[in-house]
């Protein structure tokens, strides 16, 4: 009861800035329409809507990581954090808090990114359902990196280090834009060795129903969401015990 | 009765003595002023008493509880209104103290009734549905300390409340501030001399960690030798009254 008030209102302050619904909501799907309106005008398979919706459904996610981090990083320096320290709420009621209302906002983002791309073509089946389910735990990846930059950076720091890099990075290691086998070399190897690329194939292959292709790839998502999440809370508690 | 009993509280960051073996009792409805400069360690007493962090050694009780060992039932008892306002920004007034009474379990009927009781007696009536982010700095520390009362507390802390607001505002936040003594505790820390001797029973000045002084507005006067609480303070932090 405690921790869904404080979730709550999590949700509540996040889905009130219309900044964060033209970022989280609105950037995936112009650049999804854009994308594929460059895709009809060439000649060679570049965005096909079939590999450019999972990977616009990743990259969204990474604005799962500022807009949790900007809200975690404002309630520090406003002191609304001190204030609930010291009331009833509980270590874990922090981390639930700010954690679960994200996953929901989440799965609302990959759903409007599949919707919008079965307008442009992509076949609709029971696959989608499963790719939406599949976000899950790339969502978990982006919000505890939300927490564990929350904890440490203030909110013109998370502005630049998940606004810029952090977007920057989930885009261009992500295979979305370009084939990364063209790259090669190192570029290849460190976006192999990141979970960014990873995300992108499961989606891709669970949207076309290769589940087995997908497996291999969900464990280095889960493996990252997993350290990430540890990283996280370990953080979050040395803050909180720093006050 | 005792409220506060602080018994050789000292806090250290690395060679750094924030509050070094604070020795205080305050009294059950009593208003008691922390008057300081910037980094006299008032704040750190707060965080201290409020167990928002551990004393390095020495020990504080709360209405019999001690900070250290028993923060849960320490929690149960204060609340902090913070230095900066610490509201919910894209919360209502409204929202903002549903949100206070959800973290303190208090539902239903208490809850509407709670808030209707403190917009009332804080003047917050007219703003009831304004989010807190577009408020001015007078209904947002009104806000504050709306939010800070909605769980009863019997000890409450008030760190600089009137920080940045004009004469009005603080003048109105005063009355407010007057209107809870003797039915709390209240410890409040300004930068204010007018402030302080307006409001507290009693006062205590800190300097470099410790405390040099405590005693009514008067007697700091008296004992420093001085027309003003202004001019008492200048002596006493400089060192001028042991």
């Amino acid at each position: 009861m405690k921790m869904l008030t404080f979730a709550n209102r999590n949700a509540k302050e996040i889905l009130r800035d219309p900044l964060n619904l033209c970022f989280g909501i609105g950037f995936p799907v112009v650049l999804i329409l854009l994308l594929s309106a460059i895709q009809a005008s060439i000649p060679v398979s570049l965005f096909e809507i079939e590999r450019l919706a999972p990977g616009i459904a990743v990259f969204g996610g990474s604005f799962m990581t500022l807009f949790s981090a900007t809200i975690i990083s404002k309630d520090r320096q406003s002191s609304l954090l001190q204030r609930l320290y010291t009331t009833p709420l509980r270590p874990i009621d922090f981390i639930l808090g700010y954690t679960l209302p994200m996953l929901p906002i989440a799965i609302a983002q990959s759903v409007i990114c599949y919707a919008v791309a079965i307008i442009l073509g992509l076949k609709l089946s029971v696959n989608l359902l499963y790719a939406i389910a599949f976000t899950v735990p790339i969502a978990v990846f982006f919000v505890a990196l939300g927490l564990l930059f929350g904890s440490v950076l203030n909110d013109k720091q998370v502005g630049g280090i998940c606004g810029a890099l952090l977007t920057n990075l989930s885009a261009w290691l992500s295979g979305t834009w370009f084939d990364l086998q063209l790259v090669g070399g190192a570029f290849k190897d460190i976006a192999y060795a990141l979970p960014f690329v990873h995300a992108v194939e499961m989606e891709r292959a669970v949207v076309v129903g290769n589940f087995l292709a997908a497996i291999p790839h969900l464990w280095w998502v889960l493996g990252y969401a997993t350290i990430a999440l540890v990283a996280a809370v370990l953080l979050f508690l040395r803050q909180m015990k720093r006050q | 009765m005792e409220a506060i009993k602080i018994e050789n509280l000292t806090k250290k960051y690395k060679d750094v003595v924030a509050v070094d073996g604070l020795c205080l009792t305050v009294f059950g409805g009593e208003l008691f002023a922390l008057l300081g400069v910037n980094g006299a360690g008032k704040t750190t007493t707060i965080k201290m008493l409020s167990c928002l962090t551990a004393p390095t050694s020495g020990d504080a009780f709360l209405m019999g509880y001690s900070v250290s060992k028993q923060a849960a039932s320490v929690k149960s008892l204060i609340a902090v209104s913070p230095q900066e306002t610490a509201v919910a920004p894209a919360l209502t007034v409204q929202e903002n103290l549903r949100l206070m009474c959800g973290v303190h379990g208090i539902g239903g009927d208490k809850q509407n009734a709670k808030i209707k009781e403190l917009t009332n007696s804080l003047g917050l009536e007219g703003v009831i549905n304004r989010k807190a982010g577009k408020l001015s700095g007078g209904y947002k520390r009104r806000l504050s300390i709306a939010m800070a009362l909605i769980s009863e507390p019997k000890i409450l802390f008030l760190d600089e409340p009137t920080l940045g607001l004009d004469v009005l505002a603080r003048s109105e936040l005063w009355d407010i501030v007057r209107s809870l003594k003797g039915k709390i505790t209240i410890i409040l820390t300004t930068h204010y001399m007018e402030e302080a001797e307006a409001l507290a029973d009693r006062i205590g000045i800190m300097g470099e960690g410790k405390l040099l002084v405590v005693g009514a507005a008067q007697e700091i006067k008296d004992a420093a030798h001085a027309e003003s609480l202004e001019q008492a303070f200048v002596t006493i932090v400089k060192g001028g009254v042991k």
